[in-house]
């Protein structure tokens, strides 16, 4: 009786275990979030130089994953510094009053294979809205590897002015890879 | 011996010196203006302008190289050679000045779209120094082509009000 009890906390407790395994943080060097826009049909690459985060997530158990990445938005580079000063700007990124941007999980579901989905929040110039990421998991030898792409509209966060509108698309693919090691 | 050039090529000398013309305009006004939508829209034209110009080189040379040139007039020989070579330059600069435009955009990671509709492929990879190494030549090929079209000109000019040898019509429509 009470060996039957031990083994079933023994078990739950287990099991709870391997559901949330520590968070751990995200090797900045090789992470990689980029943002993709067309401008007058062109299209731009820029990459957020600054990435921070942490990810907890075990393949068996996606739905108790977590993860949270933070942007320095004043790190945004377009390979142009009168450009990276222009997105710095209220109209654009108001980095000044909003230095972070960041999307915040607290469930993963399984697709089927390496996807996922990845539930959460992306909060950017003071907005916050509920996203689905789709999410590929990759095991490597010693880092896991997170890769997805997600459009985001510049119009729901207040990103750009009607000036720019004209010749910006408000669609933005923000493509990520994050690395965290193991 | 043909008097004049055909009207074919004509059309296209004074077409792309016309192109040259806003392309160089267009490049000398937008490139200290402060960043804008409109500072896009000129980089975004200037480049069409100078793919244009690159696409009627082309067919240019090859309607030059398939039909013949009308003779020069009598000059001395110095003035002879200087001529050749002054187009010599001046034909090259039609290709090269666009390219070197194409390869600083590339560079940049700011591909050209032509017309908004084609999209050129990129001649190399983006990188900081190198799209300011284009840049640099872009615009010093640019200056080149100034002087030698001052050259050009002025040779024309000469030409016509000094040596009063007709040479101006030959780049005229005619019969």
């Amino acid at each position: 009786m009470s060996f039957q009890f031990r083994t079933l906390i023994t078990v739950a407790a287990v099991g709870f275990g391997a559901a949330v395994p520590a968070a751990l943080t995200i090797d900045p060097a090789n992470s990689r979030v980029t943002a993709t826009f067309r401008q007058m049909n062109v299209p731009v690459d820029g990459a957020f130089t600054k990435v921070a985060g942490a990810v907890s997530f075990d393949a068996t158990h996606p739905e108790a994953a977590t993860a949270r990445i933070d942007i320095d938005t004043s790190g945004f580079d377009l390979g142009m510094e009168d450009y990276n000063a222009e997105v710095r700007k209220k109209e654009w990124f108001d980095s000044a009053t909003y230095p972070k941007a960041s999307f915040v999980s607290s469930a993963f579901k399984a697709l089927g294979g390496d996807r996922y989905q990845a539930v959460g929040k992306l909060s950017i110039k003071g907005t916050s809205i509920e996203v689905r990421v789709p999410v590929t998991v990759r095991r490597e030898a010693a880092a896991t590897v997170f890769e997805g792409t997600l459009p985001v509209s510049r119009k729901t966060f207040g990103i750009g002015d009607a000036g720019w509108n004209e010749v910006v698309d408000d669609s933005v693919s923000v493509k990520f890879h994050i690395v965290q090691p193991r | 011996m043909p008097q004049r050039y055909t009207r074919t090529a004509v059309g296209l000398h004074w077409l792309i010196a016309l192109l040259i013309a806003g392309a160089f305009g267009l490049g000398w006004f937008m490139s200290d203006l402060p960043l804008s939508p409109d500072k896009l829209k000129y980089y975004a034209w200037h480049k069409w302008l100078g793919v244009t110009v690159f696409l009627l080189a082309v067919l240019r040379v090859a309607w030059r190289l398939s039909h013949r040139p009308p003779e020069p007039p009598t000059m001395p020989a110095w003035q002879l050679r200087a001529s050749t070579w002054s187009h010599r330059l001046l034909y090259g600069l039609i290709f090269v000045l666009p390219l070197s435009g194409w390869l600083y955009s590339s560079a940049s990671g700011y591909p050209v779209v032509y017309l908004g509709l084609v999209q050129l492929p990129d001649l190399i990879g983006k990188n900081k120094q190198v799209a300011a190494l284009f840049h640099e030549l872009h615009e010093l090929l640019g200056y080149a082509m100034l002087a030698l079209l001052a050259a050009h000109v002025a040779g024309a000019i000469k030409h016509q009000f000094l040596d009063r040898d007709g040479l101006m019509a030959r780049m005229w429509f005619g019969r």
